[in-house]
């Protein structure tokens, strides 16, 4: 068993005063190489209970994207022991919350309980586990949810379905191109079998990671983890292939034109992931980077490009450092009342430019410090976010600990730092540009754009 | 807008704030008293963590808007871009600079303001010095005015994309015809367009008053320092007056079907009338009953019958969406086009037939077990805690609501749901909303 305890005493605007005692991190590794996680909270008697599996539509192959997001759907339709709709009917009854979520990374499936109800839970999450009943009729009227559900978030939502093609060429090569929710002519084309295939791939205890957080009593979850999960059998899991995006050589541009009102840029870095990164205090100055520009009403892009210059209407900045692959440092925003998305653009790169040019000033990078640190301490009021946390850094292959280091590896993120990563990643060779061009929006005049583009005209 | 979430959840969660039970096991008995010009304060103590949530909840929503849609909603997003001399970068850097969190919606009821703090006193004071300021002493700057005015023009157009913005904006619309909640929160063009300082200093003058704010606190601070902190933050408002109450909502006296043209894949569905006040007897009733038609997730029956039988939408969902006056009793889903037909007429058909018959015994028994087994969840941690507390006080619930949730809900018996469906739901006399492509 491991354990350990944060202690800072930290730095900055934020003294010493702040430490909030993280609670420890138990870690039981059962025989059948299932690995519980458990993170003490007693501040209510509630538990969240949280199965990860590391299979994600980053080990999708082509032409068969979303598979691991359908799967999820299949997940909640029954085993041998519990038929169609059990699960969500037992949970429910004993005041339960649950769903699941697929990332590109990783695949989880959780409840949240009051915590005498935690063996509820357990027996129906190792029963799905190994037990799944994967029905052709259930499946193909699911398939069917799951396309409502791409049209929902995709299809009919043009920032979406930007961010979609800017993935296809941002990566070339990298799983990272496909999206989550898979192309709609793979949905169209899964086949119920592809579904037992990929269940009997991933789906076993030794691809799983537990996570409880809650009120609970780690040695009582560890005998409780042990019978319901213990006896589980294990699948010969199979390392996939590292698929690393090879370098881009040279800047990449694209336009998605679909019906919409407001224009909408969209720009990404290739930047390493803390699991990718050779030097591995990068990813946290890329970190601290994305707070420079986002990080609060007071960071640049707010207040130089919304508020001073006026060029932007909403303008943000995102990173993820606990990516499995290669990552993007991503800039997105929509221009002002009397500007393009040229003007945009060249506001955005100006303000790269300024990363690379300066050192950022004392005070800016004390307020993104101080940001962190103390949402360090709001983060503790969520149980579910501490789960999701340490299911997400072990999902990856990082493992939990590494949320240790995080506040520490932050603070120490000095102005030099932030300027050497925006210096050796922040170029336009590894940058790529997507441009959401509204069309019109009323049929008519859709098609009367249409025929003019080609040269066809009616006159009116 | 801004980066797109990279996670799918399976369905949609539930968005709506329809408080339900919870115990008082995890949380401190709520105190209450009142600041020294008249707000009304909520109190619950959480020393657990080093912190502190602070929520001001005006009763300032667009409801208050009369003939000028958006008013509410300006003045509430200029409160933080200028006060009391200081400039929107310095209030961010002030409060950005102890760790501070600004947060704060624009509703049709009420406005609130949100602030999170470190709780020890050398973050936490500054904090709610800048957070006084900009609740009660807003500079209201014409360059920011400006600025601000156009940014929500962009949104309206923005909205203009989203077909489930454009279906809600218009389902409140036709719903609520005459009254105040028919007026979208974010305002029209037109109205926008004509929005000035003085209208914006009017509403803030007239409405962020004492006597129309409540306090919740949450945190790890004791009974004086909360009183303190309540002091502190409302220390420059006016005594003032409460608003006035509402105007009551009229009947939706007869059927009516609106079709809004969109270049969508999937037509949006919404159908629904005015349902229920937040102190409406009916309250506990309809909240249970509505548990088994659309309100419980993937085992109601709307999800039955639309999601698992038919595969025809990803999210079915009923609410009631309790408000200061009659709140919408609203029924949605999305569909492709061309089954648009198909899932209106099963939706229908569940509505009817739940009208007509009521829930089974069994699904009445399990609509309570998971409303009164969830207890612990809904106060597990902070913020829902604080949510409540904001509720509570601004529609003026009992102290002990929480503690006797669960007691009105095993109360409810089948009878009593038949009843209360059949006298407030009516099937036959419903909105009926479109929005999407042949």
């Amino acid at each position: 068993m491991l354990s350990r305890v944060i202690l800072f005493t930290s730095a900055c605007l934020l003294g010493g005063a702040v430490v909030a005692a993280t609670p420890q991190v138990h870690e039981y590794p059962l025989d059948n190489g299932m690995k519980l996680l458990v993170k003490v909270d007693r501040r209510a008697p509630v538990v969240v209970s949280q199965v990860w599996y590391k299979v994600g539509s980053s080990y999708e192959l082509d032409g068969h994207t979303g598979i691991s997001h359908v799967l999820e759907h299949m997940m909640f339709k029954g085993t041998q022991k519990h038929g169609m709709g059990e699960f969500s009917r037992i949970i429910a009854e004993n005041g339960g919350r649950e769903n699941a979520f697929t990332s590109r990374d990783y695949t989880a499936y959780f409840q949240s309980l009051e915590n005498n109800r935690l063996p509820i839970a357990f027996e129906l999450e190792a029963d799905r586990m190994r037990n799944l009943k994967l029905d052709t009729t259930e499946f193909a009227k699911e398939v069917k949810v799951v396309m409502e559900e791409r049209r929902l978030r995709t299809e009919d939502d043009a920032q979406a379905l930007t961010y979609e093609q800017f993935n296809a060429v941002a990566y070339l090569n990298s799983p990272y191109r496909t999206p989550i929710i898979g192309w709609m002519n793979d949905l169209e084309n899964l086949q119920a079998a592809d579904l037992q295939q990929w269940y009997q791939q991933w789906y076993a205890p030794n691809n799983a990671v537990l996570v409880v957080a809650g009120d609970v009593d780690p040695q009582a979850v560890l005998k409780l983890a042990r019978k319901h999960f213990g006896g589980l059998t294990t699948s010969k899991i199979e390392a996939s292939k590292p698929r690393r995006e090879i370098e881009q050589r040279g800047l990449r541009r694209l336009v998605v034109k679909a019906p919409a009102e407001v224009p909408y840029l969209m720009m990404g870095y290739k930047v390493p992931a803390l699991i990718t990164a050779k030097d591995d205090w990068e990813p946290y100055a890329l970190e601290v980077l994305a707070g420079i520009l986002d990080g609060g009403d007071s960071a640049r892009f707010t207040r130089e490009l919304v508020r001073g210059q006026q060029i932007a209407t909403t303008a943000g900045a995102g990173y993820d450092l606990y990516d499995r692959q290669e990552s993007l440092l991503m800039l997105d925003g929509s221009p002002a009342k009397g500007h393009d998305i040229a003007a945009l653009e060249t506001a955005l790169r100006a303000q790269i430019a300024l990363l690379r040019d300066q050192p950022v000033s004392v005070a800016e990078l004390e307020r993104v410090k101080a940001q962190v640190l103390a949402d360090h301490v709001y983060q503790e009021d969520s149980v579910f976010y501490q789960a999701m946390r340490i299911g997400t850094l072990e999902s990856v292959g990082l493992g939990w600990q590494r949320l240790d280091e995080y506040l520490p590896r932050v603070q120490a993120v000095t102005a030099e730092q932030v300027q050497k990563v925006a210096r050796k990643y922040l170029l336009d060779d590894r940058l790529t540009i997507a441009v959401l061009e509204p069309q019109p929006m009323d049929a008519g005049a859709q098609a009367r754009a249409a025929a003019a583009a080609q040269g066809v005209g009616h006159g009116h | 807008m801004g980066i797109n979430p990279q996670a799918f959840i399976r369905y949609a969660l539930t968005l709506l704030a329809l408080i339900a039970s919870a115990s008082a096991q995890a949380m401190a008995p709520i105190q209450h008293w009142q600041t020294s010009n008249g707000a009304r304060v909520y109190f619950a103590p959480a020393p657990e963590l080093p912190m502190v949530d602070i929520q001001l909840v005006f009763n300032a929503g667009s409801a208050r808007d009369g003939d000028r849609p958006g008013l509410a909603q300006l003045t509430h997003t200029l409160l933080d871009k200028g006060a009391d001399g200081l400039s929107a970068n310095q209030i961010a850097e002030q409060l950005e600079g102890v760790g501070a969190r600004l947060g704060g919606d624009s509703l049709r009821d009420m406005a609130t303001l949100n602030l999170r703090s470190l709780s020890d006193v050398k973050y936490l004071q500054p904090a709610v010095a800048v957070f006084a300021k900009l609740v009660a002493q807003p500079d209201f700057n014409a360059d920011d005015l400006n600025r601000e005015r156009e940014r929500m023009l962009i949104g309206l157009q923005y909205a203009q994309q989203q077909p489930e913005a454009v279906s809600e904006k218009a389902f409140y619309a036709a719903l609520y015809g005459a009254h105040p909640y028919a007026s979208p929160p974010e305002g029209t063009v037109e109205s926008l367009k004509s929005l000035d300082r003085a209208a914006v200093q009017d509403f803030h003058k007239r409405y962020y008053v004492a006597r129309n704010a409540v306090v919740a606190i949450v945190g790890a601070v004791d009974r004086a320092t909360a009183e303190k902190l309540a002091e502190t933050a409302t220390a420059g408002l006016a005594a003032g007056e409460a608003a006035p109450t509402l105007p009551a909502v009229a009947d939706f006296t007869a059927a009516r079907e609106q079709r809004i043209e969109h270049p969508s894949t999937q037509t949006h569905v919404l159908i629904g009338q005015p349902g229920i006040r937040r102190d409406d007897a009916d309250y506990f009733t309809l909240y249970v009953g509505n548990y088994v038609l659309g309100g419980g997730g993937l085992v109601s029956r709307l999800s039955e019958e639309i999601r698992e039988k038919r595969g025809l939408s990803y999210s079915v969902y009923s609410y009631f969406m309790p408000m200061a006056e009659r709140g919408p009793f609203q029924l949605g889903l999305q569909t492709r086009n061309d089954q648009a037909a198909e899932a209106l007429k099963v939706l229908r058909e569940t509505l009817s037939r739940y009208v007509a018959e009521g829930p089974t015994a069994a699904e009445l028994d399990a609509a309570k077990k998971n409303i009164t087994g969830g207890q612990a969840l809904r106060v597990d941690s902070n913020r829902k805690i604080l949510e409540y507390l904001a509720v509570i006080g601004f529609y003026q619930l009992p102290l002990d609501y929480l503690d006797t949730f669960n007691g009105k809900v095993e109360a409810v018996t089948l009878e009593q749901v038949r009843d209360a469906f059949k006298r407030r739901v009516q099937p036959e006399r419903m909105l009926t909303l479109l929005v999407g492509g042949q």
